[in-house]
């Protein structure tokens, strides 16, 4: 990890509002190298915001401003639109968090995955057939041939989160940006979807931020994992030593979720006055 | 009183509403084509509610010595074929044309809004029947089925009013029952069904006020076609009959002299123009403000 | 307090043409509260929507209190069971304040004194008075659903019917909410059958489940084996996994 993939600093996301302009993300920094990174946090937090900044995909009248935003080299705050958009899937890829809205649906599961992938390549036909159908199959879809024919529709949520995968991850991206992949998802299928990201990421060296609301799961996928709350990150701990977290905020997150072996008669619940943020209103 | 209007936590029934209301008044403000039009319907009803005090002389008092004079100081608009003051004409017609612009939003709207309302709460038999009727009449146009009924029912103000609203519901039962479906499954709905709601409670007083706002809209965008629609039968002599000073009677009468005395036809004209701009102008900053879509976030 | 709250017999409900729910028996006692598990598409929000007269497409028999049950929602049945749904964004009207959302079930009853009973519940689920005029937009989640809550109980029903209240929240909010629910029981001893896909809140709230899978109860266990990672069932095993229990022999 000498040299990160990707360094943050002072990030901070603006939105105008009727009172003004408001802070979402407010100059937050972190620094990725290839490696698991977990952003967790509550709605409104920014952690979301916080992964769309990295790709510049904050629409106006957003505004994104940062001291300092550099991945492998390049200053992305500087890059024009187009070489934007070159990098954009080439070498950082997004998943979100329901494939319903992100499939094209009058394009077949296999059309959509090869363009993914002429986009950024060329290549013949034939190689193009099978480098999708080896995707599939890499994310455990088992008739790739079949599949590739299907249309949005006719896949379920579960299978259309795997085909989501499969067209972030051909080109070969070196950073994955998963927000909330399996929110949408149910548990059993949950642990499937995230299971394949894992053996991929950690299989080809990539880096990965996955963006989540749900603590256990982020502890249980990541290497490292930063907790945010009111647009700034209040914790920055290894995912095995959640557990030691000492910031107020994320040891009332850890205590209010109801365990599988629960005893406590009352749930303890956020105090949000024992610590500051900062975060004004 | 603004702060009170804008609190966040009312402590009234009451202010909460007006507060609501008090924000969707300032978003109106904000859009300047809204005011323009609001100016103008606004003088059109103070140019009906005043017209005596308004209008210099009689609508109907007759002046043969002084037939067909161009614009002038005594006639600011000239005078008609019979020596009436075009101006005093304008005048009074604005109540004519208000009087049917409001007695057809009365009748046709809310018909409009229950039929549909219905029609997409019930869905199945009733959704088609009463869809059904609503296309036959949507199918035929509007000013043809308008002078079918007046030929029917015979000429004059009253029934061109009947007429117009005739041909108008339909839209406006389109648009609450497109309305209605996008949320006749929602979830408060269901609840206020389980509380043990009767269907003629949950349409009145939960469906049909989340139609209302869009139905408004279309009402304030419709006034032009039916001030033109009411226009056209004056023209044809279907609508109000003379010596009554309605806009589109008197374009008719104008006709005659248009190519030598331009002014006896065009100046009801303009004035017609103007309402329905005024209606459309309106029309359109109340769909921004009122858009259940975009309204809320405000 | 043996009585039966709720007690379903070969219970089958379909959507259309097709079969959701294949005969489903359960019966639920007065002052219990039982959960409802399964993935999506096990049909179990589908039960919830029987009971209460959202899906009349059914056969078999539902009783609720001892009382057969029809198969549309009527007056006389809302005062015994009501539901809370899931998505507090959807379940309260955009145009009316809170005070309008819950004076209606009274209204709808002819029942007096609305004005002390809305204040007197919006204090029962902590809600501040200042709440009581405002619209939905401007309330947070919890907050809505903490109203969602109170509509449901204006009428003092027996059984609350909880279809997933706290999946929508955040975790610290969910906190909040499963407290007031537990709270709420133990003052008022209702009855709960809740759906839901989270088997940590089941442990927290309910004394049974039932676990659900395409449409069919595969188990009925008390909380205590799922508490201790000792259901019975393999595909209730398989949820328990994937929901980050450690298995013990059954």
């Amino acid at each position: 990890m000498s040299v990160p993939l990707l360094e943050v600093e002072g990030l901070t996301v603006t939105f105008p509002t009727a009172r003004g302009p408001v802070d979402v993300v407010r100059g937050i920094s972190f620094s990725l190298g290839r490696e698991r990174l977990g952003i967790v946090g509550e709605s409104g937090s920014g952690k979301s915001m916080t992964g769309r900044s990295i790709l510049r995909l904050i629409r106006p009248p957003g505004h994104v401003s940062a001291g300092r935003l550099v991945f492998d080299g390049i200053d992305l705050l500087a890059l024009s639109e187009r070489r934007m958009r070159a990098l954009r899937g080439a070498r950082i890829s997004m998943v979100m968090q329901d494939p319903k809205f992100s499939l094209n649906p009058v394009m077949t599961v296999g059309e959509q995955i090869a363009e993914a992938l002429l986009t950024h390549a060329k290549l013949p036909r034939r190689a193009l057939k099978a480098r999708v159908l080896s995707m599939l199959e890499a994310v455990r879809i088992n008739d790739p041939e079949r599949v590739a024919g299907l249309y949005p529709h006719e896949v379920s949520g579960g299978m259309g989160q795997r085909v989501m995968i499969a067209m972030m991850l051909i080109p070969e991206p070196d950073l994955l940006i998963a927000d909330e992949p399996t929110s949408a998802l149910d548990v059993s299928v949950q642990a499937q979807v995230l299971d394949i990201i894992d053996d991929l990421v950690t299989g080809k060296g990539m880096g990965l931020i996955l963006i989540s609301h749900d603590l256990n799961l982020v502890a249980r996928y990541c290497d490292r994992i930063l907790v945010m709350n009111g647009g700034e990150i209040v914790e920055e701990c290894r995912a095995s030593e959640l557990h030691l977290a000492r910031h107020p905020y994320t040891r009332g997150l850890l205590a209010a979720m109801p365990r599988m072996d629960e005893d406590r008669d009352v749930l303890p619940v956020l105090d949000r006055g024992a610590w500051t943020t900062g975060a004004g209103t | 009183m603004i702060a009170w209007l804008l609190d966040d936590s009312p402590t009234s029934r009451l202010q909460a509403g007006l507060g609501r209301a008090w924000r969707v008044w300032t978003a109106l403000l904000r859009n300047p084509l809204a005011v323009v039009g609001g100016l103008i319907i606004l003088v059109l009803v103070a140019m009906a509610v005043f017209a005596p005090l308004i209008a210099p002389q009689s609508p109907v008092g007759q002046d043969l010595a002084n037939r067909l004079m161009p614009p002038s100081a005594a006639h600011w608009m000239g005078t008609d074929e019979l020596g009436r003051d075009i101006y005093s004409r304008v005048v009074y017609g604005a109540r004519i044309t208000l009087l049917i612009v409001a007695m057809v939003a009365v009748i046709a709207a809310p018909v409009g809004l229950v039929v549909g309302a219905v029609s997409g709460y019930f869905g199945g038999w009733a959704d088609r029947i009463l869809m059904g009727i609503t296309d036959i009449f949507l199918s035929m146009p509007k000013l043809i089925l308008a002078l079918a009924f007046v030929a029917a029912l015979g000429p004059g103000i009253e029934n061109a009013i009947i007429a117009i609203a005739i041909t108008a519901w339909p839209v406006y039962a389109r648009i609450a029952r497109a309305e209605t479906i996008t949320f006749r499954d929602a979830e408060f709905i269901a609840a206020v069904r389980l509380q043990g709601a009767s269907s003629v409670r949950v349409i009145l007083r939960h469906v049909l006020p989340l139609c209302a706002s869009s139905t408004i809209v279309r009402v304030t965008l419709d006034m032009a076609g039916i001030i033109l629609t009411a226009a056209g039968l004056g023209f044809l002599g279907l609508g109000a009959q003379p010596p009554l000073p309605e806009w589109g009677a008197m374009i008719s009468r104008g006709r005659n002299f248009i190519l030598d005395q331009w002014w006896v036809a065009t100046m009801p004209g303009f004035a017609i123009i103007l309402v329905s701009l005024g209606f459309c102008f309106l029309g359109d900053g109340l769909r921004d403000v009122l858009d259940p879509k975009q309204g809320e976030k405000q | 307090m043996s009585a039966t709250a709720i007690h379903l017999e070969n219970l089958s409900i379909s959507y259309g043409k097709t079969p959701v729910v294949h005969d489903v028996a359960f019966s639920v006692a007065e002052g219990e509260s039982f959960a409802l598990v399964g993935e999506s598409g096990s049909g179990k929000s589908t039960i919830l929507r029987a009971i209460s007269g959202l899906a009349p497409e059914w056969t078999g028999a539902i009783a609720i209190l001892g009382k057969p049950r029809g198969h549309a929602p009527d007056r006389d049945f809302a005062k015994v069971c009501q539901m809370v749904f899931q998505d507090p964004y959807g379940s309260l009207h955009p145009r009316k304040t809170v005070d309008d959302c819950l004076a209606e079930p009274l209204a709808i009853h002819g029942i007096g004194g609305r004005d002390a009973r809305v204040r007197d519940m919006l204090a029962a689920v902590g809600l501040d008075q200042r709440f009581r005029f405002r619209f939905p937009h401007q309330l947070s989640g919890g907050q809505r659903q903490r109203v969602a809550i109170a509509r449901a109980l204006m009428l003092s029903p027996r059984v609350l019917l909880l279809d997933e209240p706290t999946s929508a929240l955040d975790v610290s909010v969910q906190a909040e909410i499963l407290n007031l629910l537990k709270k709420l029981r133990r003052e008022q001893g209702l009855t709960y059958l809740m759906v839901t896909h989270n088997l940590p809140v089941v442990s927290f709230l309910c004394d049974r489940l039932a676990v659900m899978r395409h449409g069919r109860v595969v188990e009925i266990a008390d909380v205590s084996a799922l508490k201790t990672g000792r259901l019975a069932d393999p595909y209730s095993r398989e949820l328990y996994a994937a929901s980050g229990g450690a298995l013990q022999p059954a």
